[in-house]
Parts: C-alpha cells; structure tokens; sequence
C-alpha cells in the first residue's frame, strides 16, 4: 500500500466488492474496484447502467441496500480504513468528512419540511451549532450555491430541479465535508442547467480545495469536470487513469467503443457507432474478461483469464489482456467497421 | 451570416411545395390550478404550452424538435398526431384538417401517422409477448389474418432485428433496452406510415446501444421516406438524425433552420446558450461561461414582447414591447429583434 505513504491521496479503494443476495446467491454487482481519489480532485465514475458505480460509490459511505453488504476489499480515507469502522465512527465520519448527494435530488428532500429545516437538522444535529449560528450558516451556504437566501423558507416543491440540485449540493457542503461523492447530480437537468451546476460544483471544489466523486453515464460530463475517470464495466474496472489521457489514448477496448458511440457536437457530421450486444448478465458472469463478448478484438484468452489492472504509464491502469497492442487497436476501433464485424 | 439582408418573412412562403403537415399560428394552453381556487378568487392560471407556432414539414424531411423541458416540444408533437386539440390554430395533415378528421378519414390519419415513445420498459404491455404487440395495431387495421405473420417480421427485419422468429413468443422483461426500442419502432412502423414522431426515442437507452437505435432510426427513414419529427433536448442527437431543428423557448419558436448552420453558428441568443452547453466528450473544451442569465422559464409567467428577454444578455428595450416576428436570415427563419432592425 504505496499510497498510504502519499500525503496527496484522499481516499484509496483497494479491491472493493459489494454483493447483493439474490434468492440464495450471491450476485457482485461490485466485483474487486480498485482506485484512488486524490486531494483536491474531481473524479468521475463512468459506466453504463448496472455497472456498480452506484454501488460503489454508495457502498464508500456504508449506507446500502439492505440485501447487499461489502463482501471485501479495503477502502482508506485519510489513512482510516472505513470498512472496519464501528458504526458509531463511520456515522461520524458522515456529513462531516464525506457527504452524499444522492441521485434524484428531488427525491432527498423532505418535501414537509422547508429546506432550511433540513439544512438545520444537519447543522446543529451533527455540526453542534445553535440555532442562530444555523440560521448564519443556511444562509452563506444558499449564497455559496447561488440561491437567494429568502428562498430558504420554502419547501422543496416550490423548487425547479436544477435549484433543488443545487439545494442538495449545499446540505452537502454544510459541515465543510472533505470528500463529496455525488451520484449522477445533473442526469435528469437540461443542458443549460446541468452546464450551470456542473460549473457551480467545480467552482466550489476549487474553492474550497474539497474532492468530488462523480457519478455519471456520461462521458462528456466527464471530459467537462473531471480531472481524473474510473471506467466501470459489469462490476469492475475497465480503465483509470488522468482524463485526458484516458480519453485521448484509451487502452481498454471498452473505453475506445464508448467513445465511437458518443456523439461529439464539436466533430464534424461522422458516424455513431454502437457497441454490438448488451453487458453479461451478473448473475452467472462469464469467466475471463467481461468484455470479452463484445469486443472485437476478443481472443482465447480473453474468455477464460480475468485480466488484471495493470499500470500502463503513471497513473493510468487498465485492465485488458491486449494492452501491449493499444495503439494498433486504437487504429482499427476508430473505424465502424471493425464493430460491425463483431455483430 | 451577416452577408444576407434580413427580410421580413411569414412563415408560409417557405416553399409550400409538397408540404405534408403545415402548423399554423397553432397555440395549445391548459388551465392550471383547482377550479376551486378559481372560484374564491385564487390562481387559476393558464399555461401556454404552445403559444403561436408556425412550420411546415415536407415530404420526407426529418425535423428535430428541441428545447429545454417545458418548453412545449412534448405537447407539439401531440398535436400533430391529434392525440389533442389545439386551443386556437390549424393543423393541416396531407392538405386535411385535422381538427376536421372523424370516422373513417381519421382511422386512415392514425394508420399514417405513428409516435415512437420515449420509454421502451413502458411502452409495450409486459403481459404481452412480442409478437402479440406486434399484432395489435395490424388487428386494429383489420389486416387479413393470413398476411399478419409476414407483416410482423418484415417489420421487425426493418428494424434490424436479426433473425426475428426468435423474439415472437418473448415478453419485454426479457428483452434488453436497445432490442426494446427495436420492437417499438417496429410497431411504429408496421403500418407503413408515412409520418413519425419520435419523443425523446433513445434517452432511456445506454450510450452504448443508443447509437445502434439512432443508425436504424435514420436508415429507415431515408430507406422508407418518411417525413419524421425526432423531438429531444440533445442538440447532438438531433444533429446525428435530422437535417433541420426547430428551436422552441417557453412555447415559442426562436430558430429554425439547416442543423448543421445552428451547430456551426446559432444565431438567436437561446439557441446560442444551448449550443454552447452541450458538454463534447474531449478534454480540451471552452469552459467560457454561457451566455445566458440564471434562472429558469417560468411558463405561467412569461415575460412580455419576446419570452426569452428576462435571460437574454442582449435585451433591450423593444424586446419587453414586442414580440420578435420571424425574419429570414440565410436558410433560417430566427425570431429575435437583433435581426429585424
């Protein structure tokens, strides 16, 4: 464990595996995720739906489902390893150190109670303040977030989405957390709203020198906020590594087909290709690389090892049996044809 | 695009040739609130979903529909399907008009004219197999029980299923989301319409099947020529499907125009926001601020002369008096007073 040593690391994930008891079995929607999150970052968790990083992100705060529990692996915020934490201690570590925004925040909010309520709840709850002090924080906190503190009288419903997004963001900065993880926080925005929240987080971030983990489906939110991505494949990592290297020079297959999939309004006409079939199923996974099924440059081993992340250059890990070929196969992936033929 | 001189234009001259569906001054507005309220003298508001919109379609053209949520896309795209009546304004389908349609003639117009829903895990009745929902609309056209089997998977080979005998007796839950969408479209199409509305047909899907849906939406449509409105809130996905995009804001249009010059050099200030927004999937993009004010549309209150102004960077006093009349700059009809002085 290097990264323990490196002061720069927030919180390191080390062969995470969540589960979730399906009738008598055990289904890893999480299967042994392993990346780091450093101080001052703003990390995306990107992957198609099913692909755990909800899980995963969720299961960093402890609170899961409750069919599913964390079957192994180790997680080190601050040098503290948060599995092994007493409920009491991970409670304590909530809202204070790590703070959630949950996917619809629509739905996170207490629609009987205004929003200062529930900012107050947090404040004085776990912050210790009184009320005064509560009523000073709510204020500076809606000021943060570009709303005018008179609205904090209001109830959640007398929100549009993008402002109870942003009412969501500052319940999640009241105790000055170090680490915000936010689980798809512009997926159901409009363009113009999700540009004015995503420049609102980064801001902040920067600001306040905090870390965010991202949440998305969405490489362009991606590409547009964060410093470094984590690719998530059917319950494990595919590729990690700076951004703009990940997305410049992708070594995963995966990584390069998500990339020919995506529309690019920058680009000029070109063509959308779709990467042929649909992710296993992960009930009975299959046996060597998930991918495996649907990459065209699939070969024997592919289907029978599981291939390890590996470092390719500094900080940038991938996990593919054919890494040392990456820049022929980034070649070939380029051309629709070579997806096609995988049909 | 200041090369040619603005003229003012109605919406009408734009070659009228061969135009299969023609909106005129078309306004849809629902009343909101509880009667109750009404009664004591409350709020019982009107919304204008639709405030006065004119276009036309011709034969054959794909058209994206796009704005933000709430802007009146949605309910657009009812009114030309007549799954509603509009509150003031004509719709002319195939020179009729649809407000006139009944019996037969109407029965012939729901044939012709198709949705493709936006949410494939809902559209199709889980208690239905595939080839059941197939058979529906063929059962309801009354087609000889003998020709159904053929029609179903002609319609499903459309759509690019592969070996198509293989999903008959299935039922949606055992399908995945891009097969799904498959089978609406093919329900869609099994009538051989010759107009579709897509609302939002691919937002459901993954990125990664998304793309497959789109290529079949646009294959077939050129394969068949059928005129089409693809109704989204994603400026590159319109672009991928539909060689002209109608801009609406708060129940108005503010552009309408050739796609790719709206990509390359929107013109109306909102259509300039909104392409700047859309996020790119590469590192290396503009992080400019956009240029639009805060906050968001507010459809029981709209602002007065042209909707946009309360957010609009360039307003000035005239935008408050009067509403932007459409003007002819290039291919494009925009309504904003930049262009009209």
């Amino acid at each position: 464990m290097s990264e323990l040593q490196d002061n720069n690391i927030l919180l390191s994930v080390r062969d995470l595996k969540v589960a979730y008891r399906v009738g008598s079995k055990d289904v890893m929607a999480v299967d042994g995720a392993s990346f780091d999150v450093p101080a001052g970052a703003i990390v995306g968790v990107v992957g198609e739906s099913g692909c755990g990083k909800s899980t995963l992100v969720r299961a960093l705060t402890r609170v899961l489902a409750r069919s599913a529990r964390i079957a192994g692996g180790e997680a080190f915020f601050e040098g503290t390893e948060l599995f092994g934490l007493s409920e009491p201690d991970m409670n304590k570590l909530r809202w204070r150190d790590i703070a959630f925004i949950p996917q619809s925040a629509m739905n996170s909010l207490d629609p009987v109670y205004t929003v200062e309520a529930q900012l107050h709840e947090v404040l004085m709850q776990r912050g210790g303040m009184n009320r005064k002090e509560a009523r000073q924080r709510s204020a500076e906190l809606f000021e943060m977030v570009g709303i005018e503190p008179q609205r904090l009288r209001d109830y959640p419903h007398q929100f549009s989405g993008g402002m109870r997004q942003r009412v969501a963001i500052a319940l999640a900065l009241t105790l000055e957390p170090k680490l915000i993880i936010a689980d798809e926080p512009v997926t159901a925005l409009d363009v113009i709203v999700q540009r004015q929240i995503l420049d609102q987080l980064k801001e902040l971030q920067q600001r306040l020198g905090i870390s965010v983990i991202l949440v998305t489906h969405d490489i362009s939110v991606v590409a547009y906020t964060c410093d470094k991505m984590v690719v998530m494949y059917a319950g494990r990592v595919t590729e990690s590594g700076d951004t703009a290297t990940v997305l410049t020079a992708p070594f995963h297959p995966y990584t390069m087909g998500l990339y020919n999939a995506f529309p690019d309004l920058a680009a000029a006409g070109g063509v959308l290709t779709p990467i042929q079939g649909a992710p296993p199923s992960l009930i009975s996974p299959p046996p060597g690389c998930r991918f495996a099924e649907r990459c065209p440059f699939c070969q024997a081993a592919c289907r029978t090892v599981v291939p390890a992340l590996i470092e390719v250059s500094e900080g940038h890990n991938t996990a593919c049996h054919r890494v040392a070929e990456a820049a022929d196969l980034r070649v070939k992936a380029a051309a629709t044809e070579t997806w096609e033929a995988n049909a | 695009m200041n090369d040619t001189v603005p003229t003012d234009v109605t919406a009408s001259d734009a070659s009228a040739e061969k135009a299969l569906v023609t909106v005129e001054n078309v306004r849809m507005h629902f009343r909101v609130g509880s009667p109750l309220a009404a009664l004591v003298g409350g709020g019982a508001s009107v919304v204008k979903a639709v405030d006065g919109i004119d276009f036309q379609l011709r034969q054959g053209e794909s058209v994206g529909l796009l704005g933000e949520s709430g802007c009146g896309k949605t309910t657009t795209g009812r009114l030309l399907l007549k799954l509603m009546e509009p509150t003031a304004g004509r719709i002319g389908f195939d020179n009729q008009n649809l407000a006139d349609l009944s019996g037969a003639a109407l029965s012939a117009f729901r044939r012709k004219a198709q949705l493709i829903f936006q949410n494939p895990f809902e559209a199709l009745n889980p208690r239905f197999t595939i080839a059941r929902a197939l058979n529906e609309p063929i059962a309801n056209a009354k087609v000889p029980i003998g020709e159904r089997k053929e029609l179903i998977i002609r319609a499903m080979e459309l759509v690019r299923l592969s070996d198509p005998e293989q999903y008959l007796d299935r039922y949606p839950h055992q399908l995945s989301g891009g097969q799904l969408q498959r089978i609406v479209m093919a329900r869609a199409l099994i009538l051989e319409p010759s107009f579709i509305v897509a609302d939002e047909p691919v937002s459901m899907l993954d990125v990664s099947v998304r793309a497959g849906v789109l290529n079949v939406f646009r294959d077939v449509r050129e394969k068949l020529g059928l005129t089409a409105i693809y109704i989204s809130h994603d400026l590159a996905l319109v672009r991928y499907v539909c060689q002209r995009t109608i801009v609406m804001y708060l129940g108005r249009i503010v552009e309408d125009g050739p796609t790719e010059e709206i990509v390359r050099e929107p013109l109306h200030p909102y259509t300039k926001a909104l392409v700047a927004a859309v996020p790119i999937p590469r590192p290396d993009q503009s992080h400019e601020p956009l240029p639009i004010g805060r906050g968001a549309p507010d459809a029981r209150n709209p602002p007065s002369g042209c909707s946009f102004r309360d957010r609009c960077p360039l307003a000035h006093e005239r935008c408050a008096i009067e509403m932007p009349a459409p003007t002819r700059v290039g291919e494009r009809l925009v309504h904003c007073h930049i262009y009209d002085e």
